[in-house]
């Protein structure tokens, strides 16, 4: 049975000595950031909401996570790399999108409750108000066959986008026989056999769980 | 009033259940809307299609069904309750984190709950393409498309709207 790989759990301390360098890469915006206070970066709220907001306006076509790298961890470095994949992993495992997990936790890191309230409405805006006005725009035109011609090529690639996108995060549940097989029974119950959703997890999850238990729990080699 | 805290309720408890992140509750959010409702599955595929095109996180789409069935007030509603209790809950295991740590057990829940979130998000391609695909030629675009995507590292976007204009042109001219 193949054990995946575990790492992004070192304690490298490396963090502190990395913020000497005096004025890195992108230090032009609102110049405050002396070379003092190695200790823990700060950012105001007004910061983390307009950098959220930047990246929720721009992420057109997906990809949020690797924007938020990019913020995080060099445009800003709020994060060091063992913080960010720390960060990333609770993301992860915890329910709700990605990309809104990790912006309430990096926002609380930095600023506290108000910190993550700021960093996920500033992600979100710019998208509400974009399928706000493109939904107005449909729900209003529901019967113009021009819209409803396009909309539905768009349904079909979307379609293809979503599959593709499932077959690429999932490339590794696709090839392994145990994922491969809670996979396949997940998507039995919720698709063929209609359960509603809080029954397939109920189902689901304590199997696989202990499907994947850790093994040796005890520290010490035995005598 | 009932029915925004219907709704409420509705949103607040696919927030919950969104293990591995959005995709994975369509399946069960399109059968909700369309059982309690009347929201049909061709205009879950066209909303989910306009969530697809707009930048930030992929299901602020939630907004035009709240639109929909409440008005502004049910948008507003549907979008705290997509993403508040998913939020708070993870702000909450966030800051339990850094008392607890990693442990074994951490692993063995993320590593159970992936192979899980991966066959929830096939049920969810598999309700969107019940309802998108209706003919050789929307089957033809979706396939296409799931090639381009996994081939190249074209941005979606250009993809979905390229299939789109196909489509429209194809079906003008009376193909289907």
């Amino acid at each position: 049975m193949s054990q995946q790989p575990i790492s992004a759990s070192v304690p490298s301390k490396t963090a502190d000595t990395q913020v000497t360098q005096p004025g890195g890469h992108g230090a032009g915006m609102n110049g405050q950031q002396s070379t003092e206070t190695p200790s823990k970066p700060t950012a105001t709220l007004w910061e983390l909401f307009i950098e959220f907001l930047i990246i929720g306006a721009v992420s057109f076509g997906g990809g949020i996570i690797a924007y938020e790298k990019i913020l995080l961890t060099e445009k800003k470095r709020w994060l060091n790399d063992d913080e960010f994949m720390a960060s990333l992993a609770i993301s992860q495992t915890m329910p709700g999108l990605n990309s809104v997990n990790l912006a309430v936790l990096a926002g609380d890191r930095l600023h506290g409750m108000l910190g993550s309230i700021c960093a996920v409405i500033g992600l979100i805006l710019p998208g509400a108000c974009f399928v706000m006005v493109v939904g107005l725009a449909y729900l209003a035109g529901k019967d113009q066959t021009v819209a409803n011609l396009v909309l539905a090529g768009v349904g079909a690639g979307a379609t293809g986008l979503l599959a593709a996108i499932t077959a690429k995060i999932g490339v590794r549940q696709f090839t392994n026989l145990k994922p491969l097989m809670i996979l396949i029974t997940t998507f039995i119950l919720m698709s063929l056999v209609n359960l509603s959703l809080p029954y397939v997890l109920l189902i689901m999850a304590p199997i696989a769980i202990f499907l994947y238990r850790p093994k040796s729990q005890k520290g010490e080699p035995k005598p | 009033m009932t029915v925004l805290i219907h709704l409420a309720l509705t949103f607040g408890m696919l927030s919950l259940l969104a293990v591995g992140g959005g995709t994975a509750v369509l399946h069960e959010m399109q059968e909700v809307l369309q059982a309690r409702y009347h929201i049909t599955p061709e205009m879950f595929v066209h909303v989910y299609s306009v969530g697809q095109l707009a930048p930030g996180p992929n299901m602020t789409m939630v907004l035009i069904f709240g639109y929909q069935i409440m008005g502004a007030m049910g948008a507003l509603i549907t979008g705290i309750a997509f993403f508040l209790p998913s939020s708070i809950l993870c702000f909450a295991i966030g800051r339990l984190w850094n008392r607890i740590g990693d442990t074994p057990w951490r692993r063995a829940v993320q590593n159970a709950l992936e192979p899980i979130s991966i066959g929830l998000m096939c049920s969810g391609v598999y309700a969107v393409a019940r309802a998108a695909l209706s003919g050789p030629l929307s089957v033809g675009l979706a396939v296409v498309t799931f090639g381009i995507i996994l081939r190249t590292r074209i941005n979606p976007v250009y993809v979905i709207l390229i299939a789109g204009g196909v489509g429209a042109g194809f079906k003008a001219l009376g193909y289907h």
